[in-house]
């Protein structure tokens, strides 16, 4: 299916996903603000979001499957796979985070139902980032979802704790959007567009490789984007508010939100700014920055929420690596960084709701000690949380493992050997603290008969972690089909002045064994 | 037909075990893993006389796995994998048997533990494509920690992330250098694959930076080994971990570092191998670890640490037998490897053994105990003297051809590794002395019971082995001379 964008009837259609998600928002605002009494109430809401999460993905898969491809002038928004494939992730973030939310909600008394509206508004807003083919598109994609997860983020409203984590998100938010803000005027006023294609195509034509204004341009955007991904040094809010979030929504932002910021940005730079080379040192410094300080940070840490807050630092900087080794010109693309975003929200959601089921009201504190003897008083959520630690270390058998590989692949053929070097030396660190969690649950005694007596997962949770983990499982053994959807996917993002290329093979296709070029 | 699927069986069928044993009441678990251990046993036996020694590479068996990302599932064996191959299933069921005793708590997951364990070792001895040979290396890690952290001793927490991190360390550099050289070679030949055989025909010379690509193997490999001064794990693990933990530990895991230098790192690299400051070096850091390993052996309380030691010491004579490039000494280094697994196997089984009696480990706690323990102390007394290198025992026959075959391209070397035999005769003669000669001054070991007949089952298939080797080693050796003939033609080229 092509789809000129300068037709209306096709715009409309191209932009079907977050047409659909955007009338169940409306729908569920109207449901909220006439039912919003009981607990059935709140359900019947929670319902309505994954049914919204459900046909976006749907339509998202239709437009896929028919291979929807723009055609003609450049417009706003892009139709090519990564886009369809960083929607599913969204989407299938926000709906875990729904079902993980029943339990949660009901048990911390959080009477809410606004609660789902915003997640659906900020999976819009992340649609529209990793959609965005125009900077403006981006910036009111960014804006959609920030404000939305700034809400959610202090939406304990008893808890000093998630109060201070929204005031705190909400104010160096702000900065760090103003810092965008102004990078892309800068961009704007050196190229004369706000669109990606037409700033790839200015720089490609024009000698604006070392245009001033179009580097502190490039910086400001870089500055603005490592906020949101938590990239060392700008990560100081991040720990403190994953911390005071409640846990379902720090799931929902240490997988959803960072995900898009990593999505935007990787096509920014691919598509805009490929004839620029000075953002590839800046990138790696920021990678190789982000890895050591949050592995070794979070060394030191001994709460789990923390411990997992700045382990998501670490792989914001693992991320780094695959966005700067794949957008470079010849990098092989993103497959590698859409690989590792799929296992990492995997594996990220599962642990967060595997601590919201440790901590009643209150797993601020939670300890790794307090993990202690788990296996012998619940053994498969013990297992589940050590896969999610092994697969969090990037240990065979996981799709961390994979995700890690394919990134270390994706380094060492784009010749960044260094950042590959320090990714390796940096993950056996990581395992410094990964490790003491499983060592606790099963390796030290339980220190009162009913520590974890209280230790519970509701049935939904249940089912959402153990299918996070045969997920994790099943790609960490037979990844094939999943490397290929994120190597055709991270391809269809590419420099606007490269040779148009074919369109990409249907991801089912056989590919001769042992052949060349196919492996990466 | 056998030589297609006896491999997979291997790999396949301790999975299924541990599954069943998993599942099934925990007073069952016992025994339905023995019953598992010893249907692989006797999968692995028919390959012993199906094997050809004149040929390469045998058993293979390949399968798509990614087949997009150059990734297959390759296995075979040759003269170098072989014996180790039959080493693990020789030696699984015997721990299993060992543990009968010493094993109260989680029992179900102990053996399972064991059962996957078992498929992670006999991997790394057949995987001949790389990608699966270092998910295979990675993933006998975690039963292995398990192992230690869970059923150790008192410092178990600390030896088993102790262990866990030196050997991921190594590890991840060597995926880092095995997808150097897997990026290397794809564009020398345009074909992207993990494939061993590929690898190394498409390899070539690859100039400097195969010394980097060296490097991250020889870590890898070494911290296994391990190579001075990368040993300090060894001790701790050695000794915190359960019986079957150190017996395995011992008697497998370190030849797969051994394993690593003969398979991959040198015939990968062999310019950068056979530099000379690079030979001397090794040449020397096997030598430390021979006359070091020896040394700090004779001063040890525990004998669970002496024997621990010991393994330094052993595994550096199988550093200088592969370093020396000869077919003899190769052969020779090759042979330590199976001697050591049986030898140092069954003194650790002994120590066990001592231990579920008395509880301790120092060797002052014991003292004259050939008194009452005379079968006991037989079968470590013939245990003790073929770790020593006896003629006539299986460390005998090993440890000569080592030094034989050294002698002729490092006579200097070669002489003092001789001293590391001496040494080892005075650590190992004077532990004894001390444990079951002497006085019998203890009255707690007045009352201690003889070998049962599950502990003699354990002891006696080692004793067999050890017998055999020394006095019949050629069935052995003329399944290894081709493959070691070939090792130093394709080094050597």
């Amino acid at each position: 299916m092509t789809l000129d964008l300068s037709v209306s009837r096709d715009l409309l259609v191209a932009l079907l996903p977050e047409l659909v998600l955007t009338a169940w928002g409306m729908v569920l605002l109207l449901v909220v603000a006439a039912r919003h009494r009981t607990a059935g109430d709140r359900r019947l809401a929670g319902w309505i979001t994954l049914a919204a999460v459900v046909s976006t993905a749907g339509v998202a898969f239709w437009l896929w499957w028919n291979s929807a491809q723009a055609v003609g002038i450049a417009a706003m928004i892009a139709v090519d796979d990564f886009r369809f494939v960083t929607d599913w992730l969204f989407l299938g973030t926000a709906a875990l985070t729904v079902l993980l939310s029943f339990d949660y909600l009901e048990r911390e008394q959080l009477r809410a139902p606004e609660y789902y509206v915003l997640i659906l508004f900020a999976t819009l807003g992340m649609m529209l980032m990793s959609a965005g083919e125009d900077l403006m598109v981006i910036f009111l994609g960014l804006e959609v979802m920030s404000v939305a997860v700034y809400v959610l983020a202090g939406i304990n409203r008893r808890n000093p704790g998630s109060a201070e984590a929204a005031l705190k998100y909400f104010l160096l938010g702000a900065f760090a959007t103003a810092f965008l803000l102004y990078g892309i005027a800068l961009t704007f006023g050196a190229t004369g567009t706000t669109n990606l294609t037409l700033i790839g195509a200015q720089i490609a034509t024009q000698p604006l490789a070392h245009n001033t204004m179009l580097l502190i341009g490039l910086g400001m955007l870089l500055i603005g984007f490592g906020f949101k991904v938590a990239a060392v040094p700008f990560h100081m809010w991040a720990p403190d508010v994953y911390d005071g979030a409640p846990t379902p929504v720090t799931g929902f932002m240490a997988a959803g939100v960072k995900a898009a910021a990593f999505a935007a940005l990787f096509r920014i730079l691919t598509e805009g700014f490929a004839g620029v080379a000075a953002w590839h040192h800046i990138l790696a410094a920021l990678a190789a920055a982000t890895m050591i300080a949050g592995n070794f940070i979070a060394l030191a840490q001994r709460t789990v929420k923390r411990m997992l807050a700045y382990s998501s630092v670490a792989h914001a900087g693992y991320l780094l690596v695959a966005v700067s080794a794949g957008a470079r010109p010849g990098g092989g693309g993103g497959g590698a960084f859409v690989f590792y975003l799929l296992a990492y929200t995997l594996t990220t959601l599962a642990a967060f709701a595997l601590l919201a089921a440790k901590g009643r009201d209150g797993e601020r504190d939670v300890l790794i000690d307090d993990f202690a003897g788990l296996a012998t008083r619940r053994p498969w959520l013990a297992a589940a949380l050590a896969v999610c630690m092994l697969s969090l270390l990037g240990f065979p058998g996981t799709a961390g493992f994979i995700g890690k590989w394919y990134i270390l692949l994706a380094a060492t053929g784009a010749g960044q050997g260094l950042l590959a070097v320090l990714l390796v030396l940096t993950s056996v660190v990581s395992a410094g603290y990964y490790l003491p969690v499983v060592m606790a649950m099963y390796m030290k005694a339980e220190p009162a008969a009913d520590a974890h007596a209280a230790v519970r997962l509701g049935r939904l949770s249940g089912a959402v972690v153990a299918a996070a983990i045969a997920g994790l499982l099943v790609f960490g053994v037979q990844p094939s089909r999943l490397l290929d959807l994120a190597r055709t996917s991270g391809k269809s993002v590419r420099a606007p002045n490269a040779e148009p290329s074919t369109p990409p093979p249907p991801p089912t296709a056989a590919v001769p064994a042992q052949s060349g070029e196919a492996g990466r | 037909m056998y030589q297609h699927w006896v491999l997979t069986a291997l790999l396949a069928w301790p999975v299924v075990g541990a599954m069943v044993v998993v599942l099934a009441p925990p007073s069952w678990a016992k025994h339905l893993a023995l019953a598992c251990s010893l249907v692989e046993f006797v999968i692995s036996i028919p390959m012993w006389w199906t094997f050809v020694p004149s040929e390469g590479m045998q058993f293979q068996f390949d399968a798509a796995w990614m087949p997009a990302w150059g990734i297959r599932y390759t296995v075979g064996v040759d003269g170098i994998s072989l014996f180790l191959v039959l080493l693990t299933t020789l030696l699984v069921p015997l721990t299993v048997l060992g543990s009968y005793a010493y094993i109260t708590t989680r029992e179900r997951a102990y053996y399972a533990l064991l059962l996957v364990l078992t498929s992670g070792m006999v991997g790394v001895f057949v995987s001949l494509d790389l990608f699966l040979f270092y998910v295979m290396w990675e993933v006998m890690l975690i039963p292995m920690y398990f192992i230690i952290g869970v059923w150790g001793g008192e410092q178990r927490l600390y030896a088993a992330i102790k262990f866990f991190v030196y050997t991921f360390f190594g590890s991840l550099l060597m995926l880092l250098a095995i997808l150097a050289l897997v990026h290397l070679v794809e564009q020398k030949t345009g074909i992207y694959s993990f494939s061993y055989e590929h690898l190394m025909s498409g390899l070539g010379d690859l100039g400097p930076v195969a010394y980097w690509l060296f490097g991250a193997f020889f870590l890898a490999f070494a911290i296994k080994v391990p190579v001075f001064p990368f040993h300090t794990w060894l001790p701790d693990a050695h000794t915190e971990a359960p019986t079957a933990g150190s017996v395995i530990l011992a008697g497998i895991l370190l030849k797969m570092g051994t394993y690593g230098f003969l398979r991959f790192a040198f015939p990968f690299f062999p310019t950068v191998a056979q530099h000379p400051a690079i030979q001397t070096t090794i040449v020397g850091l096997s030598l430390i670890g021979i006359i070091y390993g020896g040394l700090v052996a004779l001063v040890q309380p525990d004998f669970k640490r002496l024997v621990a030691y010991s393994s330094v010491a052993h595994l550096g004579f199988v550093m200088l037998g592969i370093w020396a490039l000869t077919v003899q000494s190769v052969q020779g280094a090759l042979l330590v490897m199976i001697s050591h697994g049986i030898s140092t196997g069954a003194l650790f089984f002994i120590i066990g053994m001592l231990y579920e009696r008395r509880h301790s480990r120092l060797i002052t706690s014991y003292g004259g105990i050939a008194r009452v323990v005379p079968m006991l102390a037989a079968v470590l007394t013939v245990v003790s003297l073929s770790s020593i290198g006896l003629p006539g025992t299986n460390g005998f026959t090993g440890e000569f051809l080592v030094l034989l075959g050294a002698f002729q391209t490092h006579p200097v070397a070669a002489t003092v590794a001789t001293l590391g035999v001496i040494v080892a005769a005075a650590y190992l003669l004077w532990a004894l002395q001390r444990l079951i000669y002497n006085p019998l001054d203890k009255p707690e070991n007045e009352k201690l019971l003889d070998l049962t007949p599950r502990e003699l089952a354990v002891l006696l298939p080692l004793l067999a082995c050890i017998l055999w080797i020394g006095v019949y080693p050629k069935p052995f050796l003329e399944r290894m001379e081709p493959a070691a003939q070939r090792f130093i033609t394709t080094v050597k080229r």
